[in-house]
């Protein structure tokens, strides 16, 4: 019998600091990421890829490769001619190439066999024929007029031309007292996330039945690609997603690493681990598009924004991927964090022959965004103004709903520039430039940057909650959080059963948190759009309650009282008018008896107000440090103005 | 299938047990760790000598396992991220990483661990420029480093009993 103690208070969980869920395992090297599996009779997988970055695809001849002794499979564009992509409107890549290879470096054939060194001399022995096409490696030279389509439905190689004209544009800058108009060229940048892309599938090719661990932040989506590129149902596959290195956005779609290790292990009939070296994960890439962007901004002497017309160009790369939203977010999130009544946006989302990106951190928002923020600089000082004054003086005040239909209702941002304003002695600092120790000259910007937490809508609408959580409670009085959100770093599974653990008034110890396997737990979209903590952490907090209630009502009735009597304590449950109560795990035995195991769960949906056909997005606002380094990529601007 | 590397016969004590074995002269000293031993803790995270993740100690100093032939390695002590803990304790280096929230997605730590255990070795209270030395082939791409800092900080001011007065 567990003793009482009379001091007892519900355990507080969250905003106390306190060591990751999975901390122990990362530091003790016990934490198995994909690559960490290394079953004693696998196969090597190896990529051949593309030498050259367009041309028509004559023949794949595989015969001698096939011929040598310890070879156990070879795939080919032959072996899959299912498309795969994250959008269902844009699902015409291919695991590996067909007709026609479109980057360098492009997958063209893979290898499984008994070690890397057989691996690495099949794909020596792979002979690739093929017919050059002119290559197009910047957005001008694609979209110039005598240019050939890299694919045949997208003429004049644009993914995706997005327009829109809300409010009065030129009347606002007929209004400005000043009209700036400014260009800024933002680099193509990749992740690189501490881990390489890797894969290991195991097909039963007795039961038909794929077995697939992957580095991915959406276990689910590359759950449906599978199904789809191997054509197979979707019960007959098993996505597990163990610990991830990270990813920032590079992981949010299926990548061929996954259907490639997969089609590979069934051509082969066993298990398969295809790990990628750095260089094929560079390759792989899925970064954040090389972006020209046009910005004009008009504003008057008191600071308020008149008008805003920009143009985004992005460097798309040879397929799409994300890129029709990419470019989409790269416009509509303009809106948002100022209050602004004209708003013109041309976003143009252009083919090329490199490796197509994804979607990076701030996905979409961040190149426009600092074009949006150093031309506001440049405003506020040639009006005489000062720049934090001129966010103040265009503040929204939520809930609101912006031009392009966006409702903000989580703002944050005169907050952070209070913070911002006193932390960096902006007061007593700007205007007066100065060499820091280390010889630079340092000045103050200021720059605002703002994200949604998750999407109103997913992007397979199926009509389910945007998450789901499970809890299990069984006789040894530990609950298990069930969840899909694959935890790849940013302390998820830490963030769930924190929730949880602060509505049941538990210690973290009494939790342990399973994430990520699709036979074991409820289904999740993934690790993307900041959306888990918002989604997830509300369903898990659902489901804390959901339990809260069938514990509160047990004890209710062990203690003959009404459930309303019931005061929880965490670790002990009593009648409000006793002192004497039921620890925890009387409780439980008691909830448990003549039903068993409990398992609850906790649904959550974004707002109804977000239903509908209005495409807009919950709003989240962060203040970006206001210095930089006169060195750096827009520093110049800052030591002119300071 | 593969032509038979010639292979040396390597006498080493790794994590503090001995072992005898015959390796390919072309083995590098990660994949004998990670595919012949099974220890995966020590982890592969770019082409060769740009990451840190797969530093393990020889001998006590820090190295590169990717830039390493397990063949060298005869007559070494070779320690890697499995061997820090003992008893069923964290050593404290780990301590620091796992209280500090040194480590985030958890692949470069093994790696970084190892590094910081060999600096507080050599330097048992380091400043945080002897930190970033120290530390300068490990790369993190989800700290930011500061917490890094911290953790290694945590784990000096424990091996010097620093923590106990603090809290006493």
């Amino acid at each position: 019998m567990n003793e009482i103690k009379k001091d007892v208070k519900p355990a507080k969980v969250i905003g106390v600091p306190r060591p990751l869920i999975d901390g122990p395992e990362k530091v003790s090297g016990k934490a198995l990421y994909t690559a960490d599996f290394i079953p004693y009779d696998h196969m090597v997988g190896r990529i051949f890829r593309s030498p050259v970055a367009h041309a028509n695809i004559i023949e794949v001849d595989t015969s001698k490769a096939e011929a040598l002794e310890g070879v156990l499979g070879i795939v080919t564009g032959d072996d899959c001619d299912e498309g795969f992509g994250v959008l269902p409107i844009a699902r015409y890549e291919y695991p590996l190439a067909r007709e026609r290879v479109r980057y360098r470096g492009e997958p063209v054939a893979a290898v499984a066999a008994v070690d890397v060194e057989t691996a690495q001399k099949a794909l020596d022995l792979i002979e690739f024929k093929y017919e050059e096409l002119p290559a197009y490696f910047t957005s001008e030279e694609a979209m110039a007029p005598d240019a050939i389509s890299l694919h045949e439905h997208r003429e004049g190689n644009i993914e995706r031309d997005v327009d829109y004209d809300l409010g009065d544009v030129d009347g606002g800058f007929a209004e400005a007292d000043l009209v700036l108009e400014r260009e800024y060229n933002c680099a193509e940048i990749c992740q690189v996330q501490s881990e390489p892309h890797a894969a290991i599938a195991e097909y039963d090719a007795e039961r038909d039945y794929m077995t697939v661990r992957a580095s991915t932040q959406v276990p689910f989506y590359v759950h449906l690609m599978l199904a789809k590129t191997l054509k197979m149902d979707q019960s007959r596959i098993r996505m597990i997603k163990p610990h991830i290195g990270g990813g920032f956005g590079c992981r949010t779609e299926c990548l061929n690493v996954e259907l490639i290790c997969a089609l590979l292990a069934r051509k082969a009939k066993g298990t398969v681990r295809l790990v990628v070296n750095r260089e094929e994960t560079f390759i792989t890439h899925r970064g954040r598009p090389e972006t020209d962007v046009k910005l004009k901004v008009g504003m008057k002497k008191d600071g308020t924004i008149t008008a805003v017309d920009c143009q985004a160009i992005q460097r798309g790369g040879a397929y799409g991927g994300y890129g029709i939203v990419t470019i989409l977010y790269a416009g509509s999130l303009i809106n948002g964090i100022y209050q602004l009544d004209a708003v013109r946006y041309n976003g143009l989302r252009v083919l090329t022959n490199t490796p197509p990106p994804g979607a990076m951190r701030g996905h979409g928002t961040v190149d426009v965004r600092y074009g949006f923020e150093a031309i506001l600089d440049e405003l506020s000082v040639e009006l005489g103004l000062d720049p934090i004054e001129v966010r103040r003086k265009n503040l929204l005040k939520e809930p609101y709903e912006t031009l392009n239909e966006m409702f903000i209702n989580s703002y944050g941002l005169p907050e952070a520039l209070d913070i911002v304003e006193k932390e960096s002695g902006w007061k007593d600092k700007r205007g007066k430039p100065g060499k820091d120790g280390d010889g630079k000259y340092r000045g103050m910007g200021v720059g605002c940057a703002h994200y949604p937490c998750g999407a109103s809508k997913p992007v397979n609408w199926t009509g389910e909650p945007h998450a789901t959580v499970h809890l299990k409670l069984d006789w040894d009085a530990s609950i298990t959080v069930l969840t899909g959100a694959p935890e790849i770093g940013q302390g998820s599974s830490t963030m769930v059963a924190q929730c949880a653990a602060e509505v049941l008034g538990l210690d973290m110890t009494r939790f342990q948190v399973h994430s990520g396997d699709s036979k074991l737990v409820p289904k999740d979209n993934g690790a993307y759009s900041s959306r888990i903590t918002y989604m997830v952490g509300n369903a898990s907090i659902e489901a804390a309650q959901n339990l809260k209630t069938i514990l509160i009502e047990a004890a209710a009735k062990k203690l003959d009282a009404k459930p309303e009597d019931i005061e929880c304590l965490g670790e002990v449950y009593r009648a409000a008018s006793q002192d004497e109560g039921l620890t925890f795990e009387e409780v439980v035995m008691a909830a448990l008896e003549g039903t068993g195991t409990i398992t609850v769960k906790g649904n959550f949906d974004t707002l109804p107000e977000s239903h509908g056909t209005k495409k807009f997005r919950g709003g989240a606002i962060g203040g970006a440090k206001p210095e930089d380094h006169p060195d750096r990529s827009g520093g110049e601007k800052a030591r002119r103005q300071a | 299938m593969s032509d038979d590397a010639k292979q040396s016969a390597v006498r080493c004590t790794l994590n503090g047990r001995p072992r005898r074995d015959f390796v390919p002269d072309n083995m590098l000293l990660v994949d004998f760790l990670r595919e012949t031993v099974g220890l995966t803790g020590t982890k592969i995270g770019c082409d060769g000598g740009e990451c840190g993740c797969c530093t393990v100690l020889i001998d006590g100093e820090p190295r590169h396992a990717c830039l390493t032939l397990a063949a060298v390695c005869d007559g070494t002590e070779i320690e890697t991220i499995e061997s820090l803990d003992t008893g069923g304790r964290l050593a404290a280096i780990q301590r620091g990483f796992n209280e500090k929230l040194g480590a985030q997605c958890g692949f470069c730590t093994p790696g970084m661990v190892m590094a910081a255990e060999g600096l507080l070795r050599e330097n048992p209270n380091p400043t945080d420029d002897d930190i970033r030395a120290g530390l300068a082939a490990n790369i993190c791409r989800c700290t930011g480093y500061v917490k890094i800092l911290e953790a290694v900080h945590f784990a000096a001011d424990e091996l010097a009993g620093r923590n106990e007065e603090a809290a006493a």
